[in-house]
């Protein structure tokens, strides 16, 4: 039962958890966003106080073979600060929306990080030497009798302590009248597009001043406003390829070799309403909160509020699979919808290979599907198995009339406890899960 | 920080007796290389733009071993000042003691050019092409040629794009076993993994082709070529047009057809907009390089169907190059290709549905007439600008007006005048005032096209309204063109036409208006002479001392002053001073500033 993750019978166990311990969350501290660069050595979180944490694995210690490289930090900056729009007399807050890493390009390490409104390029990268030697002063400050300075000196670089800086390379502000909810680096490693409600544009990499705006759906009339943009992806190796998602359930595949605006999709993925399910809540809960590629490009995944869907970009009438993440939610939903709990957006990823999928639910829960042996399964992110290798135990929430023994009931999940954010390390079995403020790594059991 | 302390340096220095003599030159210098490692950036970008000065206190010696290796470390910079390093080590061969030691320069310019930043990497790409002409050829081996290795091969892709721009300053001048390998460097660049690297090599491959050897043309560069041509990256295809251009050049006539012309008709067919708009925006280059043959039976269709095309930015691209792609035709067959091929396609845009196309055509059609000769424009492109003069997109008409000039010959402005006029009074009146700017910067030209006599019936109202614009920007234009109009027409028209109106202005009862009045006079006045400014436009100034407006009494101040030079003394001194004199004792501040300003320009004190 245990198997879903990286196929037969993958462990998983606790490796570390971040973040303060008690109870008492500051709102700043809330995490909203985690991902792996390209490699998995970095992992980068941003929180609602606008800081991003980028954590480095150690190098495997030669001393606990079975234990693989720990997380530490490697750096913490401020990205974002509150701003106030005074034009529109709006606050706009600090809080990292997404973050997305650059294919590395030389020694440093390049991410982009965005808040509602305004994307930026950060460079983090490692200084091991510093000068040495003034003419006109001592090293410490004191200036020297100007006197005695007789010859010219030239200064050295002397190794020191390893330091790691974070700078801002580029801005890019000014582009979005909504809110930016996804930002996708494109394959050609040149341009980048930002999505925000209504639009999306597409930039340069190297170029602030201006972008291009490549789809917009606002309406002539907002009042006849039925549908908003909820995310977009990149293709991760056709760079003319990009999808958005949108809050009635659709998917939308653009190409950009056709025609420089892209308000006309080239394929548009839905899958025909159950009426049997219908209700009130149809709508609100087909709104897709995460479109995310396969590592292969075959593939794409959405996330709605009761489910994950796998599309193959060849078929647009209904997806290859279809798996409920909290299908024992569909009876509470009057009540999901009273404490705004189905507004929540949840976030998806793929595992290396793209045979396992991973995204979070209520009660610090979140849930694998195994796609090759059809099998899932529920872990819980908690600090009572927060021992060093010890075993993540299943999960099970009680869905029919009898509750058996290890089951929870439906009544006593926590719904303030919930796992919007999952990051699956790009080539080896490390997971990262985001519960409101501690970050929990878990990696499979080596033997 | 650092400042302060060079104050206080400073001050000792100017005590008597402070500071040995011999070391005068040491301490500019010592402050310098101190700011090197300045915490604020501009200081330490000061001290880079000055670097041959810290080299030349140096010597030669000391820059070689201690100097440069200081700077290969230096990478962390910011993106400015490692931009001006890169930029200065391209000139310091003879700072490290000239041709011998050139290669001294490599190592830092080696690690700029394998930063993240593209225009630091790209300048010190530029040093390194500039350096590697000062390497003679066994240092170019020694040296050079293996630096360019490590790039090539580099982990990073910074690097391997840099070496693209390295191959070929190299080429020519070392042996031909290092030549194949250099060959084969650039092809394995070409197949790069990453995108970046694609592309530079993509970008470099018609400058490296021009070095080869045609053999080596033929047998390496054109499969690169036609794999680059055909990369699943658009934005790598795109770049192998640009290469088709220097390629065709290099390649005899009766080799275009093979190795080219397949290439390039698929580029010009390409799926992606982005390559279709290169081929279009190339199409004179690419005209040229193909010579008249292969244009007439391949470039007219595939203009044709640029013209035609489903992407607006393909059209309007192709737009720009109607008229010189028409213009390199061949001679014989020139007008019948246009009338045949390209103007059905012309006139289709003239109502395309996006007005950038339109405004695209609109900037060059006019071009058109000189090369099909009177009849045919009389009868085939004066309907089309006169449907242009009536777009419903201002930039559309503007884009026509500016370009009268090219008609004018041809055919003489006449025959458009009757459609020219409406146009050009809606755009006069404009709800846009940058519409309206525009046009005031043509009339002008519009004048002189025109002629006095049409000006003055149909113009000349409208350079008027323009002057009680109530936007500034329009009547300060309005009031530059009214001297430009008088340089062009003269004295004696300015007198009769222009400077009634204007005087006219001063008794207006919106003091704007009246300070407009004072604007033109300030630049009038030289273009009419003494006479006209003396016995009309000055008593209209000096009345107008007597304004309760503030702004216009220091403006008439102002005014004086700037026409001052152009009257004669004893005006200056019966008439100015005195009104000058009353001015400077205003109870206004401003007035009286610019009053005193006057006198004292004026010499009048």
């Amino acid at each position: 039962m245990a198997g879903a993750g990286g196929g037969n019978d993958v462990q998983w166990c606790f490796s570390q958890v971040k973040g303060a311990i008690d109870d008492d969350v500051a709102e700043a501290d809330i995490i909203s966003t985690v991902e792996f660069n390209h490699s998995g050595e970095l992992l980068a979180t941003g929180d609602k106080g606008g800081r991003v944490v980028i954590f480095q694995q150690e190098p495997e210690s030669k001393n606990q073979p079975q234990c693989r490289g720990e997380y530490n930090v490697y750096s913490t900056f401020q990205s974002h600060e509150p701003e106030f729009d005074y034009l529109k007399s709006l606050e706009i807050e600090e809080k990292i929306n997404k973050i997305r890493w650059l294919p590395q390009k030389n020694a440093a390490q390049f991410l982009l990080s965005t808040n509602d409104k305004t994307i930026k390029l950060w460079k983090i990268s490692e200084r091991d030497k510093r000068p040495e030697g003034y003419n006109l002063k001592e090293e410490d400050g004191r200036y020297r009798d100007p006197n005695t300075v007789t010859t010219l000196r030239v200064p050295v670089f002397r190794p020191m302590d390893l330091m790691v800086e974070a700078s801002p390379r580029r801005v890019f502000a000014n582009a979005h009248t909504y809110h930016i909810n996804s930002i996708s680096v494109n394959s050609d490693c040149e341009t980048y597009l930002s999505a925000d409600d209504l639009r999306i544009n597409l930039w340069h990499l190297e170029i602030t001043d201006r972008s291009f705006n490549i789809v917009d759906i606002k309406p002539a009339n907002m009042e006849e406003l039925t549908e908003v943009i909820t995310a977009a992806e990149f293709h991760p190796n056709q760079c003319n390829t990009f999808v958005y998602s949108s809050s009635k359930g659709t998917i939308r595949l653009c190409d950009m070799r056709a025609s420089a605006l892209c308000d006309q999709h080239s394929k548009m993925f839905e899958e025909p309403e159950d009426p049997n399910n219908r209700s009130f809540f149809s709508e609100i809960i087909s709104s897709i909160s995460d479109v995310k590629f396969s590592h292969s490009g075959r593939y794409m995944m959405t996330r709605d509020y009761l489910s994950v869907k796998i599309w193959d970009l060849n078929m647009e009438t209904r997806p290859v699979e279809t798996y409920q993440v909290h299908e024992y939610l569909r009876s509470k939903l009057c009540s999901l919808y009273e404490n705004d709990c189905i507004f929540d957006k949840f976030e998806c990823c793929w595992n290396g290979n793209d045979s396992v999928v991973m995204t979070g639910s209520y009660n610090n829960f979140f849930r694998m599907f195994d796609r090759g042996y059809r099998q899932d399964v529920t872990l819980e992110a908690s600090r009572e198995n927060s021992k060093p290798r010890s075993v993540l135990k299943p999960r099970k929430v009680c869905t029919g009339g009898k509750r058996k023994k290890d089951e929870i009931s439906v009544d006593s999940l926590d719904f303030n406890k919930k796992i919007l954010h999952t990051a699956w390390h790009p080539l080896d079995n490390i997971i990262a899960v985001a519960t409101t403020n501690n970050l929990y790594i878990f990696q499979d059991k080596l033997n | 920080m650092f400042e302060r302390c060079s104050k206080s340096w400073r001050a000792q220095r100017s005590e008597p007796g402070g500071g040995a003599d011999g070391d005068d030159s040491l301490y500019p210098i010592a402050v310098l290389i101190d700011e090197l490692r300045n915490e604020d950036v501009q200081l330490r970008l000061n001290s880079i733009k000055k670097l041959s000065t810290i080299a030349l206190a140096l010597g030669v010696e000391r820059t070689r071993t201690e100097l440069l290796p200081f700077l290969t470390d230096t990478i962390y910079d910011e993106d400015e000042v490692l931009l001006a390093l890169a930029e200065q080590l391209g000139n310091f061969t003879m700072l490290v003691g000239g041709p011998e030691y050139v290669h001294c320069l490599l190592p830092p310019l080696e690690s700029l050019a394998t930063v993240e930043e593209t225009v630091v990497r790209d300048k010190a790409v530029e040093s390194l092409r500039k350096i590697s002409q000062e390497h003679s050829p066994v240092d170019l081996e020694v040296h050079f040629e293996p630096l360019v290795k490590r790039l090539a091969s580099g982990d990073w892709f910074t690097s391997r794009t840099s070496a693209c721009g390295l191959f070929s300053v190299c080429y020519p001048r070392v042996s031909s076993t290092v030549k194949a390998e250099i060959r084969q460097h650039f092809r394995t660049l070409c197949s790069d993994d990453t995108p970046m690297v694609r592309r530079a090599a993509a970008s470099k491959l018609g400058e490296f082709a021009k070095v080869l050897e045609l053999d080596y043309v033929k047998s390496d560069i054109i499969s690169l070529f036609t794999a680059l041509a055909s990369d699943e990256q658009d934005s790598v295809r795109l770049l192998a047009v640009e290469a088709c251009v220097s390629i065709a050049t290099l390649l005899p006539q009766e080799d275009l057809e093979t190795l080219v012309m397949p290439t390039l008709r698929q580029a010009a067919e390409d799926k992606s907009w982005r390559v279709r708009y290169m081929v279009a925006d190339k199409f004179s280059e690419l005209q040229k390089a193909v010579g008249p043959e292969i244009t007439k039976n391949d470039l007219v269709p595939a203009f044709q169907n640029l013209l035609k095309d489903c992407e607006a930015e393909v059209r309007a691209a192709a737009a720009n190059k109607v008229k010189e792609f028409c213009e390199n035709l061949p001679e014989d067959s020139r007008e019948q290709i246009i009338m045949t091929h390209i103007l059905p396609c012309v006139k289709e845009l003239v109502s395309d549905t996006n007005q950038h196309v339109k405004s695209a055509l609109a900037s060059v059609i006019m071009g058109l007439s000189t090369i099909l000769g009177k009849d045919n424009t009389v009868e085939h492109l004066l309907p089309l600008f006169l449907a242009q003069l009536k777009d419903e997109c201002p930039e559309v008409r503007l884009n026509i007006i500016s370009n009268l000039d090219c008609v004018n010959e041809v055919i003489g402005i006449r025959q458009l005048s009757q459609s020219l006029l409406p146009a050009i009074v809606e755009l006069a009146e404009d709800a846009k005032w940058r519409v309206r700017l525009a046009i005031i910067e043509y009339m002008p030209l519009l004048a002189g096209q025109l002629g006095v006599e049409f000006f003055d019936e149909k113009l000349n109202t409208l350079c008027m309204a323009w002057l009680i614009d109530h936007v500034y920007a329009i009547r300060e234009a309005a009031t530059c063109n009214l001297m430009k109009l008088v340089e062009k027409f003269g004295a004696e028209w300015a007198q009769n036409t222009i400077v009634p109106k204007v005087l006219g202005m001063a008794n207006d009862p919106n003091y704007l208006h009246r300070m407009t009045t004072l604007f033109c006079i300030n630049a009038l006045s030289e273009a009419c002479g003494q006479e006209i400014t003396t016995k009309q436009m000055l008593p209209v100034v000096l009345k107008m001392s007597n304004d309760q407006v503030a702004n216009v009494r220091f403006n008439v101040a102002k005014s004086l002053q700037k026409i001052g030079p152009v009257l004669d003394s004893n005006a200056l001194q019966t008439e100015v001073k005195p009104v000058l004199e009353k001015l400077a004792t205003d109870t206004d501040m401003d007035v009286k500033y610019f009053a005193q300003e006057a006198i004292s320009v004026l010499a009048l004190a």
